[in-house]
């Protein structure tokens, strides 16, 4: 099972618009995606749900862990690091 | 459509011209049946979730196209949260146990807000009321319930309603707002006050039948002076509103540009006009609207936001970066004054079933006098240099007044002691706000440097009415006679005592009454920021004398209806 860590730099961390492009970007991928917050040591969430992904409390520097299932899991994995990475754009 | 004239209570100054914006917060229940199938039942919900999606995305292309991405962003997250997995995810739980899709969208998002709100972080946790908001737009959606939520406010409207509450206007938008315009409420009701504060005209007291002949989006002219709105207004009765408003607003403009300058009566007697400040930034809009005082520093904002009482260091900045910002003005700190109605965390209060006539104010700090040492302390200690009056709340009795100095004088001699720097001058007064304060003024005269009739709580107790119950808001009347006679009851005392008296209340705001209070011999007005200029104004047009005469003929009147009839007249004469 594909799975990445990567640190949020975002001063909101994934909250308001960071956390909206994280999950629309999950959703558009066919693959189950889980992420934690491994950070605060959460369980992994529906990386596709914004509820959840709020739940996790993910604040700036906080290291998130994300693994994919399925159908371009792989795909999904990379597109996710460069959003991170990017720092969703900024 | 033809032109139509409705006339209400001119409740806040000032000429608004648009379209109708009709708010009307809807109830919704849910419905008493049985469930259909659950694939019926979740069909539903896919259809409303649907919808839901089309609304926000309106809602979002409309913000987009203002040019308001913060907004509109919060409608992006208000989408996701409508097509979040895991909110269908519980809603089909729901539903599959045997629930209607109405009760299983309710219960589905209140859990999931809830479990939002129980997060540490407060960023975070706010976004509960997204959840929350999400949720009733589904559930309007299956109830087929109209849309007249405060976010499909667009384009600057008239604001329309029965009444509105404070928890309506908490999501008003200021900057699309022109008015407002109510069924109910009376000059004192929550929309003239808010719209006071923020300075847009409104007329209240409609009725009902008058406020249903306005269709949504109906072109409004409506005058917050004398109460009249116009449906449908002729382009020639436009113009002539339009001319009244830009001469309304070169009077403000003239009040503004003197409400720097003193008070001063046309007979040449000193008013002092002051403010009402609840926190720094609120001293500071004081200073820009010409207060030459702080007649009530509230001090609540110290105690509430927190776990723990305030460390006496804390206040000391906070109090003197207020100070500071006073620049020698006076500034009268109220010391501590809360109550079961917004209790703070660290303080045990009891199940109250009059929290107005239980646990709060003065008698919290005498019992626990460690929190109101505290405060004194802090209050002597930032004063050093300053001038600054304490005054304390809600005193009934000749003995809290001694107990309270008491323990002020213990204050006093702990800081001696510990050779901390204090300002060993403060005069100290209560504020009269019980009638049986009013009452026993002679004997509490003797016992502090000067009185502060705190009107809202007078009215409230004088009257036996609690405004913010609705059924009984339209009794409260600051302007009833008993009320005024005991305003006029405790300024005799003082003066015959030798003491002088303020009044911090929203009555020495409101110019219906500031000639009657002039007229009393009232010596010092703090209101809110925004109406020192039109009382600065109005105390420059009255004499003395002209102002007991009036002070005298609404004394003697019998209801509150004819002191408020007899005002405006009298206030039409001072306008021309």
């Amino acid at each position: 099972m594909p799975s990445i860590e990567l640190t949020v730099k975002h001063a909101v961390g994934l909250h308001a618009r960071p956390a909206s492009q994280f999950v629309k970007l999950a959703a558009s991928y066919p693959c189950d995606i889980q992420v934690r917050n491994l950070s605060t040591g959460s369980d992994p969430v529906n990386a596709k749900s914004i509820l959840s992904v709020l739940t996790l409390g993910v604040n700036s520097n906080h290291k998130i862990g994300v693994t994919a299932t399925g159908d371009q899991a792989d795909e999904a994995l990379a597109a996710i690091t460069d959003l991170v990475e990017s720092n969703f754009g900024e | 459509m033809a032109e139509q004239h409705l006339k209400g209570i001119g409740a806040a100054e000032g000429i608004a011209i648009g379209p109708a914006f009709y708010y009307q917060p809807v109830d919704l229940v849910i419905p008493d049946r049985l469930p259909q199938s659950s694939l019926v039942e979740w069909s539903r919900f896919e259809a409303a979730r649907d919808q839901a999606q089309a609304e926000l995305a309106e809602l979002k292309a409309l913000v987009e196209a203002r040019a308001d991405a913060e907004s509109a962003e919060i409608f992006e997250a208000h989408s996701l949260m409508a097509s979040d997995p895991a909110l269908a995810e519980a809603v089909e739980a729901r539903i599959k146990k045997g629930q209607i899709v109405e009760a299983a969208v309710q219960e589905s998002s209140d859990e999931m807000a809830a479990a939002l709100a129980a997060m540490d972080d407060e960023y975070f946790a706010a976004r509960a009321i997204d959840v929350h908001d999400v949720g009733r737009r589904m559930l309007r959606i299956l109830l087929d319930a109209p849309d007249t939520s405060m976010d499909a406010l667009l384009e600057p409207s008239i604001i329309v309603a029965h009444d509105l509450s404070p928890s309506d206007t908490a999501s008003l938008d200021p900057d699309k707002t022109l008015g407002f315009c109510t069924a109910a409420g009376g000059l004192t009701s929550h929309t003239a006050i808010l719209a006071r504060t923020l300075g847009l005209p409104a007329v209240v007291g409609l009725g009902s039948e008058a406020v249903s002949r306005i269709a949504a989006g109906t072109r409004l002219v409506l005058d917050g002076s004398t109460g009249a709105v116009v449906l449908n207004p002729t382009a020639r009765t436009e113009t002539s509103y339009r001319e009244q408003g830009r001469a309304l607003q070169e009077r403000q403009a003239a009040m503004e540009e003197r409400a720097r300058e003193k008070a001063v009566t046309a007979d040449g007697t000193p008013v002092e006009v002051g403010a009402n400040v609840g926190d720094l930034k609120s001293m500071q809009e004081a200073v820009e609207f010409g207060a030459e005082g702080v007649g009530l520093l509230r001090t609540e904002f110290l105690y509430l936001h927190d776990t723990e009482p305030p460390a006496e260091e804390k206040q000391v900045g906070i109090y003197r970066a207020i100070f500071e910002a006073a620049a020698g003005r006076p500034v009268i700190v109220r010391t501590l004054d809360i109550g079961g109605d917004k209790p703070p965390s660290y303080i045990p209060f009891d199940t109250e079933l009059n929290p107005f006539l239980g646990w709060r104010a003065i008698r919290i700090c005498l019992a626990d006098e460690a929190l109101f040492k505290t405060q004194l302390r802090a209050i002597l200690r930032a004063a050093d240099g300053h001038n600054v009056l304490i005054m304390y709340p809600m005193i009934i009795s000749v003995e809290e007044l001694r107990a309270a100095n008491g323990v002020l004088a213990e204050a006093r001699q702990e800081l001696k002691k510990e050779k901390l720097a204090f300002n060993g001058d403060v005069p100290v007064g209560i504020m009269v706000e019980t009638p049986a304060a009013a009452l026993v003024a002679d004997a509490l005269a003797a016992h502090c440097d000067f009185f502060s009739i705190g009107t809202n709580d007078l009215t409230q107790y004088t009257l036996a009415v609690d405004r913010t119950n609705e059924r009984v808001a339209s009794l409260y009347q600051p302007l009833h006679p008993g009320v005024l006679r005991l305003i006029k009851l405790t300024i005799d005392a003082s003066h015959r005592q030798g003491i002088w008296t303020g009044m911090c209340g929203e009555l020495a705001g409101m110019p219906q009454a500031i000639p009657i209070l002039l007229g009393l011999g009232l010596d010092e007005f703090s209101m809110v920021a925004r109406a020192i200029p039109e009382a600065k104004w109005l105390l420059r047009r009255l004499s003395v004398e002209q102002a007991q005469a009036i002070a005298e003929a609404a004394l003697e009147l019998g209801t509150a209806a004819e002191v408020e009839a007899y005002m405006a007249g009298v206030l039409a004469d001072l306008r021309q």
